[in-house]
């Protein structure tokens, strides 16, 4: 536990030195920020026309504002991720840090969550940091509080969970850019299996569907707490840590 | 304080090291001593526990490297080839990640970490940015992490490789100082250092232990016959070559002569003689006598270099001074893997 929290820290404060994170940071701050003042100038304009046309039809925030913009975000991350997961490993291949690490009291294990961990502390931190736009929407409308954070939390086991993967496919290279570039691809995979759903629904079918992100995605984004959602999140996290431990192993056994 | 019985490690097609077998005691200073590609840093990762043995075994202060690999891992510090440093940190900000992961802290952490500034003479830079340090220093602070937690046992891959003369010597006297307190197994296929730094050697080639003795032993053994270098010269006219080296090999006591350099004037000549023999004076009287100048005369002691090369044959010379043959990849597991 303790070495694990050892080895997050030094990622994290790598994250913050090179200067990838705040990259990350502002240019997620700027392209949320932007989606979000679009997203509300339209909701404005038609409470507006609403007005004039003395129509009375309820609007709701979280609907129309806070709902779509977190879909949005959850495939924001999709370009995010791989930046994030690059480096974990195939960075401490190149310079040789990896002997280093493999040849401390530390297990292999802890290695890989600490790394893991430090990248979803990163991606949490640049989503609640660019949530910050919410601030207005609490202090000039009313909306719910509890769907949103409900939402909030699939975007994060969404991260965690493709980051895992990335943590994973970094553990395959030297080199970062292969792994950003994989990590891209297994994340759009996972991301495009659940168009199968909308033309056929055979066996096969529902199993891509399942292997998904993004059908169980779709729950939290509606504001409903799934367990069964939140386990699919959980098992790509354990099966991601488990065959970087594996990938990690065999580096031992080959190189 | 280490024991290595047949240690193998196989690789997909090749063997890097070949059941080896050899024992260091605690306080040593031991040199591993080979070409390229001969195993050595394989041999090193596998006492590290960074690789697990084909076959074999290995013990450091009695625990197994595979079997109670944390128990070791406690007891080491290893400077790979090149220095791990993370180089978006400061070096202080290192050594106290170092040190943590090596199980210190607190003010047990920063006592260390002074000390380790302090010893390797890195503290001048220890808000320095670890990319902005030169070569030596780079290797200083490896050096640095791998004592911070005061290991019984220090290994060194190649720890001057790379280095400028005035930084060999400055990280060679490092080393030395720390004999005392740790027991060291550093690598190298330079074959004075192991003459300038260590006590005792191993010497592989191929993956195959070819030898294992104190230095002083290895000389003396290799040391068949005795030779001795004289530099000859007249101060005016030609160098009567044939006639200076029959008179030398006239000389009794004296079983060869051979020329080892010509130059304007003057030659340079080895000659042995068989051991016990003591032809220096008689040398030293017939050049004289002859009316020739005696410019110079000294021992030729056998050095490491002609040991070496007597034990691992000659074609281990010739790969010593290339980069590594298609042989076997301890080296370049990577890049052999790759191929």
């Amino acid at each position: 536990m303790r070495n694990m929290w050892i080895i997050c820290r030094r990622e994290l404060s790598s994250y913050f030195a090179s200067p990838i994170a705040w990259l990350l940071l502002a240019m997620y701050s700027i392209i949320f920020g932007w989606i979000f003042w679009n997203f509300l100038a339209e909701f404005i304009k038609q409470s507006q026309d609403m007005m004039m046309m003395g129509q009375t039809q309820p609007m709701n925030v979280n609907e129309q504002i806070i709902r779509p913009l977190l879909g949005t975000s959850s495939f924001l991350g999709l370009f995010m991720i791989p930046l994030i997961s690059m480096r974990l490993f195939a960075e401490e291949k190149r310079n040789g840090t990896i002997e280093l690490l493999a040849t401390s009291p530390v297990r292999d294990i802890e290695i890989i969550i600490g790394k893991w961990f430090s990248a979803t502390l990163l991606y949490c931190w640049i989503i609640i940091f660019a949530c910050v736009n919410f601030v207005f929407l609490f202090r000039y409308g009313n909306p719910d509080w509890k769907p949103m954070l409900v939402t909030l939390l699939g975007v994060f086991l969404q991260g965690a969970a493709l980051l895992a993967v990335g943590t994973f496919i970094s553990t395959l290279t030297k080199n970062q850019i292969i792994a950003a570039a994989m990590t891209f691809g297994a994340c759009l995979l996972l991301w495009v299996f659940s168009w199968v759903s909308s033309y056929d629904s055979s066996t096969w079918a529902q199993v891509f569907s399942y292997l998904s992100v993004i059908t169980h995605f779709d729950t939290f984004d509606r504001g409903v707490l799934s367990t069964k959602d939140a386990i699919y999140y959980l098992s790509v996290i354990f099966v991601g840590l488990f065959f970087t431990a594996r990938s990690m192993e065999s580096l031992r056994w080959r190189s | 304080m280490i024991t290595v019985t047949d240690l193998t490690k196989k690789y997909a097609r090749t063997t890097a090291v070949d059941h080896i077998s050899f024992s260091v005691s605690k306080g040593d200073i031991v040199g591993f001593l080979g070409p390229n590609g001969a195993g050595k840093t394989t041999t090193m990762r596998m006492l590290t526990c960074f690789l697990p043995p084909t076959e074999g075994k290995a013990t450091v202060a009695g625990f197994d490297v595979f079997e109670q690999s944390m128990e070791v891992r406690r007891r080491i510090g290893y400077l790979p080839e090149s220095p791990p440093l993370y180089l978006e940190m400061e070096t202080i900000e290192y050594l106290r990640f170092v040190g943590r992961l090596k199980g210190l802290s607190g003010a047990d952490l920063e006592k260390r970490v002074a000390y380790v500034l302090d010893r390797c003479a890195i503290a001048d830079v220890k808000t320095r940015l670890l990319s902005k340090l030169s070569k030596g220093y780079r290797q200083r602070v490896g050096l640095a992490q791998a004592i911070i937690h005061n290991p019984d046992v220090l290994i060194l891959d190649e720890p001057t490789a790379g280095l400028d003369p005035k930084q060999i010597n400055e990280t060679r006297d490092l080393i030395k100082s720390l004999a005392g307190d740790h027991t060291i197994i550093l690598s190298t296929h330079i074959l004075p250092e192991v003459e300038q730094t260590c006590e005792s050697v191993i010497i592989i080639n191929k993956g195959k232990l070819v030898a294992t003795d104190s230095v002083h032993n290895l000389q003396a053994r290799a040391r068949g016959a005795e030779s001795v270098l004289v530099n000859v010269g007249v101060r005016s006219g030609e160098f009567p070559l044939s006639i200076v080296r029959d008179r030398l090999q006239r000389i009794s006591g004296v079983s060869g002569t051979t020329l080892k350099e010509e130059f304007p004037g003057g030659a340079l000549f080895e000659i042995e003689s068989s051991r016990g023999q003591l032809v220096r004076g008689d040398l030293a009287r017939a050049i004289v006598e002859a009316g020739w100048d005696l410019n110079e005369l000294r021992p030729s002691a056998m050095s490491l270099e002609e040991i070496f090369l007597q034990l691992t044959g000659s074609d281990a010379a010739a790969s010593s001074n290339t980069p590594p043959e298609p042989g076997p990849p301890a080296d370049a597991p990577a890049s052999e893997a790759n191929a």
